[in-house]
């Protein structure tokens, strides 16, 4: 296998910030909160990148969905070690209600645009835990997939991928081209060192918009209303096995 | 004059509703004291606060101290008084913001030394600095310590209230506040620590090398003046914060640096920065500090090697210095750590002193570290020099050093372990290792070593049983002896963990008189009434 990979990278909030609710309850507050890529996306990037280490891929290109600021995503993916970016414009109401069947869309049509081999996407993203996208670009490419991964060796023109499963561990083998989606422990990633840093500023990210692709942008979801939630109530502590009794019986639990 | 501190009943502290107090003299309170002593009640009574009855509590004080052999605990201090206290501190942090449930104050009179418990009386969890600041003047007026808290991952029982107070724990100030990568300087608050700063910073290639063994607050490290395994090249907290948000005991606040300020080097003025590094909490409440960062390195070689005696492991370090190889990280581990390394992670090192080496640097520039570094060990007969760039065979070759603290603590199942501190000059490090091994076999410790051999800097990690008194003391005895012995080779008796509350007599010896009374003069000045984390760094003058 010598072909190129397709790397999905999201921006995501950090996984490090306290979510708030907005006051209105239409989502979460993002204005001024610390933003970074998705971490099951950076071990995407590293296998990716591990892939081209190993000679195994000629080259790595990293794609986002959003507006102006998933350069920056895309720029850490550059920095981890991918080759160039596509920045496919979506913003406003559009960007909001991006679901993961706009975005497998999009990958679909991008993966066969530049005629991927591999496509390696994160699991699922820490902001809406879908665990969709792999699946579904894997569907609409009609090629198999390989998700959870927690181990990939390349085998000829095949794939060995170990993924995690309720249970234990499961070892397929898939043929190529194939879309793969990271799980936990399949690496861990690399942080983007200074040198790195300055060497992807430049490489190139080209624009591109979904029209371009044929993607229809409406969403089939509406989202209605976000709360957090429930606070836990305190417990309340009791002096003896009696007491104990009495107040399981008042609440009707025995 | 000292005035009163509000001290913490054995039992809950409950507010005495209105109208049920007893007005008590002074000397009566004595009686009553030995009374509830003896009945195991709580006794509470108002004291007119005034300066006569104020001086016959110091006195009491006095009386009780040398009459207990525990600290008793006896409350001076009216219902209101009491009262107006905490519902001034909840005025300020919030409904939520003061707790005095006793798991929370216990959870914050200890840290990760073997010093025991002292709970302070209320914990405060202050949300800003000017949070801070009102908590400080309010504390200042009504004469209660206060002990600052971050992590609690101290060694040395800084977070112990001796004298009772308010402890502040800082954990909900937890912003990276300013960071600017072009200038490599970043500003936290003291609920950050090293691991979330350095998570914080992945996406832009700097980091905070200076890394102690725990994931402590970065504002509890500039306070202890921490410092971590890659010192000998990237130095320890005092050659990294470059500016202090403090609060004084007054509730005032300091910049130490001026405010906002990051130059990469300063001729301004007295160095108040270095003053608060160290401090312990004794001089003022850190609530800001300005960091240097670095750059990653770019890559990452980890070697190790084993040497037949203490001697050439330490010249071998000695020579690498020499060089002029810019190495990152040299770790020493004695023959009954290797061993202890060995049994606790099914290793094969061989049983002997050994050293781990990183280095950090190009690719380029890391084959000629390791070239040199090689043959330096080599020319002194070191054997087993094996190196690794890949993350997984690094790990694999430094796991015994990774795993030494539990590694000892295995040796003696259900044991304690606790770790000393001295640091010396290099060349003086075969000499006193050489002279504390043959004193540990004679006093039958368990203390397998591990240093950072790069700064001179070696630390006993010594298993002791807690219930056993006999081991306890010769243990104290062997730890008072290698301080002084380092002291004796032109050292210190402490090289990372600070002097909290056990090394407060070695470093009166240590600096020296003149020293030590600039120190108390210092402390004097900014803190006069003792209420910075009493009985911490300087010996309180009533002992």
């Amino acid at each position: 296998m010598s072909g190129r990979v397709l790397v999905g990278v999201k921006r995501v909030i950090d996984y490090a910030v306290k979510i708030r609710v907005k006051p209105d309850n239409s989502g979460v507050v993002t204005d001024g909160v610390k933003h970074s890529m998705n971490p099951f996306c950076e071990i995407a990037v590293e296998e990716a990148v591990k892939l081209k280490e190993k000679k195994l891929v000629k080259e790595v290109v990293a794609v986002s969905c959003g507006p102006q600021q998933v350069q920056e995503t895309i720029r850490t993916a550059l920095a981890m070690g991918a080759d160039r970016g596509i920045h496919v414009e979506v913003s406003g109401k559009d960007y909001e209600s991006l679901g993961p069947l706009q975005v497998s869309k999009i990958m679909a049509a991008l993966a066969k645009k530049e005629e991927a081999q591999l496509l390696i996407l994160g699991k699922q993203a820490i902001d809406d835990d879908c665990n969709q996208t792999g699946q579904m670009t894997a569907a609409l490419l009609d090629w198999p997939q390989g998700t959870f991964a927690s181990e990939v060796t390349v085998e000829g023109e095949k794939l060995k991928v170990v993924r995690e499963i309720d249970g234990g561990l499961e070892t397929i083998k898939i043929n190529l081209p194939a879309v793969l989606t990271a799980d936990l422990r399949l690496n861990t990633p690399r942080y983007a060192t200074l040198p790195n840093i300055m060497k992807a500023k430049k490489k190139k990210i080209t624009q591109v918009k979904p029209s371009d692709l044929g993607v229809d942008l409406t969403s089939r979801l509406q989202v209605l209303r976000v709360d957090e939630p429930p606070q836990r109530q305190a417990g309340v502590k009791v002096e003896t096995v009696d007491d104990l009794v009495s107040k399981l019986r008042e609440c009707g639990r025995i | 004059m000292f005035l009163l501190f509000v001290f913490n009943i054995k039992y809950e502290l409950r507010l005495v509703p209105e109208g049920s107090t007893e007005t008590q003299t002074g000397s009566s309170c004595a009686a009553a004291h030995a009374q509830s002593r003896s009945r195991q009640l709580p006794v509470e009574f108002e004291v007119v606060v005034a300066e006569m009855t104020v001086k016959l509590g110091v006195t009491m004080k006095r009386l009780l101290y040398r009459n207990c052999f525990k600290l008793t605990h006896c409350r001076y201090s009216t219902s209101v008084h009491q009262d107006s206290v905490l519902s001034a501190f909840r005025t300020i942090c919030g409904e939520d913001g003061v707790s005095l449930g006793q798991a929370v104050r216990e959870q914050h009179g200890k840290d990760e030394s073997v010093h025991r418990c002292r709970p302070p009386d209320v914990v405060v969890f202050p949300r800003s600095v000017e949070e801070v600041s009102a908590l400080a003047k309010l504390c200042h007026s009504h004469h209660l310590p206060i002990i600052p808290f971050g992590t609690g991952t101290g060694l040395e029982g800084g977070v112990s209230a001796v004298k009772g107070g308010v402890c502040f724990s800082l954990r909900n100030m937890e912003q990276v506040v300013d960071l600017h990568q072009e200038d490599f300087d970043v500003t936290v608050e003291p609920g950050v620590t090293r691991k979330g700063l350095n998570s914080y910073l992945r996406d832009t290639g700097l980091w905070f090398p200076v890394d102690p063994g725990a994931d402590a607050s970065l504002c509890g490290m500039a306070a202890t003046s921490a410092s971590g395994t890659n010192a000998v090249r990237y130095g320890t907290m005092r050659e990294n914060v470059l500016n202090l948000e403090v609060v004084l005991a007054d509730g005032s606040i300091l910049h130490t640096a001026g405010r906002g300020r990051r130059p990469r080097k300063t001729a301004a003025g007295y160095n108040l920065t270095n003053l608060f590094v160290g401090s312990e909490g004794t001089l003022g409440v850190i609530t800001k500090t300005t960091l240097r960062l670095y750059g990653l390195p770019e890559a990452v070689v980890s070697a190790v090697c084993s040497f037949s005696s203490v001697q050439d492991a330490v010249d071998s370090t000695v020579q690498i210095l020499q060089a002029g190889v810019p190495i990152a990280r040299i770790e020493f581990l004695d023959d009954v750590m290797m061993e202890a390394c060995n049994r606790f992670s099914g290793l094969s090192y061989p049983v002997s002193p050994t050293l781990f080496l990183e280095f950090h640097g190009s690719q380029q520039g890391l084959e000629e570290q390791v070239h040199t570094a090689e043959e330096i060990t080599q020319s002194n007969r070191g054997s087993d020099f094996q190196w690794a760039q890949d993350t997984q065979s690094r790990e694999r070759l430094w796991k015994a050093r990774h795993d030494a603290w539990y590694a000892a603590q295995a040796l003696r199942p259900g044991c304690k372990a606790y770790s000393t501190d001295v640091c010396v000059p290099v060349s003086r490090l075969p000499q006193i290792i050489v002279e504390t091994k043959e004193d540990l076999i004679e006093n039958r410790l368990t203390g397998p070593i591990a240093g950072h051999v790069g700064d001179g800097n070696f630390h006993c990690l010594l298993v002791v049983d807690p219930n056993d008194t006999e081991e306890l003391q010769r243990l104290h005895l062997f730890t008072d002896r290698l301080a002084r012995r380092a002291l004796a080779l032109d050292g210190t008796c402490t090289g990372e963990h600070g002097v909290g509350l056990g090394k407060r007599a070695l470093l009166c010896e240590e600096v020296g008189p003149v020293a030590m009374r600039l120190m108390q003069g210092l402390k004097k000045t900014l803190d006069p009434g003792n209420l910075m984390n009493p009985g911490k760094v300087l010996q309180l003058e009533t002992e």
